[in-house]
């Protein structure tokens, strides 16, 4: 972009996420699904947010979490295109189903 | 309609990891819904979310300056009054604009009753230019103008302004404390606010992993412990009847303040001596023998 808007206004909602501040992690969250029970707590208080909710069949049928595991409960996914691993998941999930390993570049 | 599953905040920003100001804006916008308007101050939310020429808003928002949110908001709803537009107006401040430079302006809306939700996210320090103390850091934390030293072993000497109680004392509509890792409470208050008319109040409690020196991971456990140890009590007060005010939470069992100040670099010269953390203690010992009996859950 080569000229600022008048009053520099952005005309496009939410396109920050351009920016993929995954890069930023150190450490990486990795969701156990065998031990998730679904309570929602990691993606209540991601800040980013990069924790994803899936409600419906379809969108749950995409995530890496084992097919047993896809029952009535949404499922949580972390999206790492924009976790910066900060490690409140880690920290708040309360059967520790979230690990917390060094990241590999 | 219920828009808790969408989300009005992008991912991308330039927030620092485990900062719990996006905590506070995801939520208020997802209990808001689309319908809504935001006013931000400067601060690091403003700067953070909005490097040009991205945005993470998905609801129209407008910077001004730092000290005049609350103005632009009360033009903002007059407008929309004008036109008879009924929607959400929200402004964002952080403590340096809502409780010292943005002071005036917030007064202001208050008192002509404008019909908006201010949301200070207290951080209790000017975080984006670099930890300088402002009116809402609290009785003996460290920041860059309150340097801990021989000259000075306890950091701030004044304790924290009481801006909820000065706003409430306005008759504002409705204001609470809120804290979002005691999340159920935190969540009611934000639709109480939201379903009111006229103007409107949350001091919600906002930890900064850099300013409060503080592993990332721990933001919502150190918040949790600042209303477990009673050193940010929750309360709300409706229609400025501050004699009823409502303690909406109280912990079973107080913890001592040390287990608040332990994981936070800005109060280690205080667990040096037990004098300063005794004083610390007393000082909520007060509050609570004082208020106390406002517990009403
Ligand atoms: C009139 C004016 N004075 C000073 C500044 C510089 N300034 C920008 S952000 C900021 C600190 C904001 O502190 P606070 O409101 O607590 O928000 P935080 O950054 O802590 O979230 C200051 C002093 C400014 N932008 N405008
Ligand atoms: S580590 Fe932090 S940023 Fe990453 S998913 Fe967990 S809470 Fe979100
Ligand atoms: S906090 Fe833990 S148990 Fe709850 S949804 Fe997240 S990973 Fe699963
Ligand atoms: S400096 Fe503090 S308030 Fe500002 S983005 Fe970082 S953690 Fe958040
Ligand atoms: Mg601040």
């Amino acid at each position: 972009m080569d000229v600022i808007t008048r009053g520099a206004v952005i005309t496009e909602p939410g396109n920050s996420v351009e920016n993929k501040t995954g890069t930023w992690r150190v450490f990486k969250p990795v969701i156990n699904y065998d031990k998730c029970i679904r309570c929602l707590i990691c993606w209540q208080f991601c800040p980013e947010p990069a924790i994803l909710r899936h409600d419906d069949e379809e969108t749950k049928q995409k995530t890496p979490a084992p097919k047993e595991a896809l029952k009535k409960l949404p499922v949580v996914e972390i999206d790492y295109d924009y976790c910066k691993g900060c490690g409140i998941c880690y920290n708040e999930c309360p059967v520790h189903a979230i690990d917390f390993v060094k990241e590999e570049k | 309609m219920n828009y808790e599953k969408e989300e009005f905040f992008a991912p991308g920003h330039g927030m620092c990891a485990g900062c719990a100001a996006p905590i506070i804006v995801k939520w208020v916008l997802k209990l808001a819904g689309p319908n809504t308007i935001v006013v931000n101050a400067t601060g690091c939310l403003e700067v953070a979310t909005t490097a040009y020429p991205h945005t993470s808003w998905r609801v129209p928002w407008l910077h001004v300056a730092f000290e005049n949110a609350a103005a632009a908001a009360s033009g903002i709803e007059a407008a929309a009054r004008a036109k008879g537009e009924k929607l959400n107006i929200i402004a964002f401040g952080g403590d340096g604009g809502t409780v010292d430079i943005g002071f005036q302006a917030l007064s202001g809306m208050v008192e002509r009753g404008h019909n908006v939700l201010y949301v200070l996210y207290d951080n209790e320090a000017y975080m984006n230019t670099g930890i300088q103390r402002s009116g809402a850091t609290p009785w003996g934390a460290w920041t860059t103008t309150s340097k801990v030293g021989n000259a000075n072993p306890i950091g701030k000497l004044q304790p924290k302004k009481p801006v909820a109680r000065i706003i409430a004392a306005h008759n504002a509509k409705y204001v609470a404390t809120a804290n979002p890792a005691i999340f159920n409470d935190f969540k009611k208050k934000v639709e109480k606010a939201l379903s009111y008319d006229g103007a409107r109040f949350l001091h919600v409690i906002s930890s900064c992993t850099t300013g409060w020196r503080h592993d990332p991971s721990k933001t919502v456990e150190i918040m949790k412990l600042a209303s477990d140890t009673g050193i940010f009590p929750l309360w709300e007060v409706v229609d400025g009847d501050l004699e009823n005010m409502r303690i909406t939470y109280k912990p079973k069992k107080f913890k001592p303040v040390e287990e608040y100040l332990k994981p936070q670099g800005r109060f280690r010269h205080l667990l040096k001596n037990p004098e300063y953390v005794k004083k610390l203690q007393e000082q909520v010992d007060a509050w609570w023998a004082k208020y106390g009996h406002h517990y009403n859950p």
